[in-house]
């Protein structure tokens, strides 16, 4: 009997390891492509491109410690003598390693007749990083040098701070405008009975599945009628069209299934749909709207194809200034990463400040639905 | 209750009552966003041609617009609720559904038809050229490579990112630690498209060789690590499209770990334990019972990854630009509409994502009949 509860307790232990070290490697190899642009987003630019991100990490490299200049004398056609073994100038082109450890390297071709010492040492302790990036990155400092013809040069550095900016100012109200309208729209569907209501609430739903490409070039022209591109409340209307059908969608799902006699008993009270929409129903959708304005924030901030065709390049968000780093200047690694992580920050915090609500509000929704 | 005093209503009014009434409610349902519209987009136009400081503008734009829709919403129903009671009861359900209606109208209904209409003309809408537009979007050789792209994402990217989400939720559930697990996977759906572009390339990134070239890509210092030579990886078709969707699975699978998990923990478990003494295993209680109970959030979590991945074009126009033999259907779309400015068939190719689209609408339906939520 003890024999079996100890296996029992083994077979138990031996499971929830094998759980949390599946789970300890998927979370690990989620994580190493962000780490890299982290560590990376704090070295500077020459170093970005001079070796990978991980070399910051203590490792053992061939590190050069001498060179040697063969007497004009040697033949280099011959195999050479050399610190005591014989080789061809081929096997020194490919690299030696001596018996001590100590490694050699021909240097460029036969001419050069240099020969290049290494040794196999520790390094990455003084890790080189810097916060310049992120200064650079935010201020949009402006760049002069000289071209080779002596004409100064100016160039503008992209401005992320502004970015950052419109970001907030296209985000915000473009989560905040859908929820309401939606709310509105799901209590109407939920609550109230008028004709065609279920013919509309399906044509709701079947707009779900409407690529947003399909609405851009007539908004565009829309927009250009009405002298709209280039504006904040473009995006806003924009982003709540295309988000309206999925927010009627589960804000219906919740709103629907809040109990009956809560309502009914409010509406004995006298009070009005309006009241028992302000008072009521939205105080106990708080998990509901929760959840969906995560997904509709990090949608629209993470939106990249509305914002480029309806703001263009004068007023940047986050994501187009980013792209822009790309495509401009492919050479900016060091502005990019940095600037990667500070288009990060907003989401993230909202996503953990908003987490709590996010799980429960889905928990209602599912398994009611 | 209200439907059949209206309906009451209606058989005594006659025709006249009917007019009045849905002619209130047209207006009722246009009130709020065109008053709104009306005053907002002033105000932008005053604020876009100001000179204020830009953060002043962000804020006062925020307020404006919040605050413009919130007022009207009141001031509608206050107007409403002035009317008799009886009229105040027809029209009170269009003050709440009739905003957001009259929106989707103008942004996606009409749409649908307008981009209907525009795909049968020619490149700037000024003739009708019949099915050429079609024609050209079905036989192209970029545009079939785009719908073997787009096949790729659909069937390989949905079936990890959900695949991976489940497992990782199941296992999550047995594990102390599970909210931690859950924050690093859920992680990149916080991240832009653009920002897993930069973030991939410093894993995909290629050099090439020399003398003194360090690989500064993670794929590539791997790859030499282990002996092989360092690749271009990007520019290999068609595995390259795999590496694209490898992203796509990186940021979807916490979208479809989160909601499959809290499907998960819906699951009686009164029910996992009666399989455990019937002396089921830990794989066939899996199979037998948890998977048939969260069935329906499967399907919801997979029908949106595929939508997702058919609409895709962030990735590709970010990491390849669609270069390579790694073009989509969307980014074959933005380049003929902004690119190459061929209305008509870049609004062909659009209608073809929508009937792409449509078998997954046709389920859905008819999963939403199935359920009864009315």
């Amino acid at each position: 009997m003890a024999a079996k509860f100890r296996s029992y307790a083994q077979r138990k232990w031996l499971s929830s390891l094998l759980v949390n070290g599946i789970l300890s490697l998927i979370c690990v190899i989620w994580l190493i492509p962000t780490l890299g642009v982290l560590i990376t987003s704090f070295r500077n630019s020459e170093d970005i491109f001079r070796s990978g991100w991980w070399t910051i990490f203590p490792h053992r490299q061939d590190v050069e410690t001498g060179k040697i200049v063969l007497d004009p004398a040697v033949d280099v056609n011959a195999p050479i003598q050399i610190e005591g073994i014989t080789a061809t100038f081929e096997e020194l082109r490919n690299g030696i390693t001596l018996a001590d450890g100590r490694k050699l390297v021909w240097y460029g071709n036969k001419r050069t007749r240099t020969i290049i010492v290494s040794e196999k040492k520790w390094v990455g302790f003084s890790a080189n990083l810097t916060l310049d990036n992120y200064k650079n990155t935010l201020s949009g400092r402006e760049i002069r040098f000289k071209d080779a013809s002596g004409n100064e040069i100016l160039r503008k550095g992209n401005n992320l701070g502004s970015a950052f900016l419109n970001s907030v100012a296209v985000a915000v109200p473009a989560t905040i405008i859908p929820i309401l309208i939606a709310a509105f729209t799901a209590y109407g569907f939920a609550w109230l009975n008028f004709p065609g209501r279920k013919t509309l609430f399906i044509l709701v739903v079947a707009l779900l599945v409407v690529p947003l490409q399909i609405a851009l070039v007539p908004i565009l022209r829309d927009y250009t009628k009405l002298d709209l591109n280039g504006t904040y409340l473009a995006m806003w209307l924009a982003h709540t069209g295309f988000g309206l059908p999925l927010a009627i969608y589960l804000l219906f799902n919740y709103i629907s299934q809040l109990p009956r006699e809560l309502l009914e008993s409010a509406f004995i009270d006298g009070a009005s749909n309006f009241t028992i929409f302000t008072r009521l129903i939205l105080p106990l959708s708080v998990p509901a709207l929760a959840s969906f304005a995560i997904f509709q924030f990090l949608w629209v901030w993470n939106d990249y194809l509305v914002a480029l065709v309806i703001l263009g390049d004068k007023m940047r968000v986050m994501t187009v200034a980013l792209a822009s780093i790309v495509g401009e200047k492919g050479q900016d690694w060091h502005l990019l990463t940095s600037g990667a992580f500070i288009s990060m920050l907003l989401p993230l915090a909202v996503f953990f400040s908003l987490q709590r609500y996010f799980v429960r509000g889905m928990l209602a929704g599912s398994i009611k639905g | 209750m209200q439907d059949y005093s209206d309906r009451e209503q209606n058989a005594k009014g006659g025709v006249l009552t009917w007019v009045a009434t849905n002619l209130g409610r047209i207006l009722v349902s246009l009130f709020v966003p065109v008053v709104t519209f009306l005053i907002l987009w002033q105000g932008f136009i005053f604020l876009r041609d100001s000179n204020a400081p830009q953060i002043v503008i962000v804020l006062v734009a925020i307020l404006w617009g919040v605050g413009g829709v919130a007022l009207l919403f009141l001031v509608s129903n206050w107007l409403v609720e002035q009317l008799p009671a009886v009229w105040t009861r027809r029209l009170q359900p269009f003050v709440f559904i009739g905003p957001g209606i009259a929106i989707l109208t103008w942004y996606l209904a009409v749409p649908v038809v307008r981009t209907l209409l525009l795909s049968f003309q020619n490149e700037l809408s000024t003739a009708w050229v019949g099915m050429d537009n079609y024609i050209f979007a079905l036989s192209d050789r970029v545009m079939l490579e785009a719908f073997r792209n787009n096949l790729l994402w659909m069937v390989v990217g949905t079936s990890l990112s959900v695949g991976l989400g489940l497992l990782i939720a199941v296992l999550a559930d047995r594990s102390r630690f599970e909210a931690l697990y859950k924050a690093v996977i859920f992680m990149p759906m916080a991240i832009s498209f653009v920002g897993a572009g930069v973030i991939w390339k410093f894993v995909y990134t290629y050099k090439g060789e020399g003398a003194g070239i360090q690989e500064i890509g993670l794929l590539n210092a791997i790859v030499l690590a282990l002996g092989g030579q360092s690749q271009p990886w990007l520019q290999i078709p068609p595995w390259n499209n795999f590496l694209l969707i490898i992203i796509m699975v990186w940021l979807q699978t916490g979208y479809a770990m989160v909601i499959i998990s809290s499907a998960i923990k819906g699951v009686p478990a009164e029910l996992l334990e009666a399989a455990r003494i019937d002396g089921a295993s830990e794989i066939e209680a899996f199979f037998n019972i948890t998977v048939p109970y969260i069935q329906g959030t499967l399907i919801t979590v997979t029908t949106t990854i595929v939508i997702f991945s058919l609409k895709l074009f962030d990735i590709v126009r970010v990491m390849t630009g669609g270069n390579n033999g790694t073009n989509v259907i969307a980014n074959e779309f933005y380049l003929q509409s902004f690119t190459y400015n061929h209305a008509g068939r870049a609004s062909a190719i659009a209608v073809i994502l929508l009937i792409a689209a449509l078998p997954v609408i046709v389920y859905n339906l008819r999963q939403f009949q199935e359920r009864k939520a009315f």
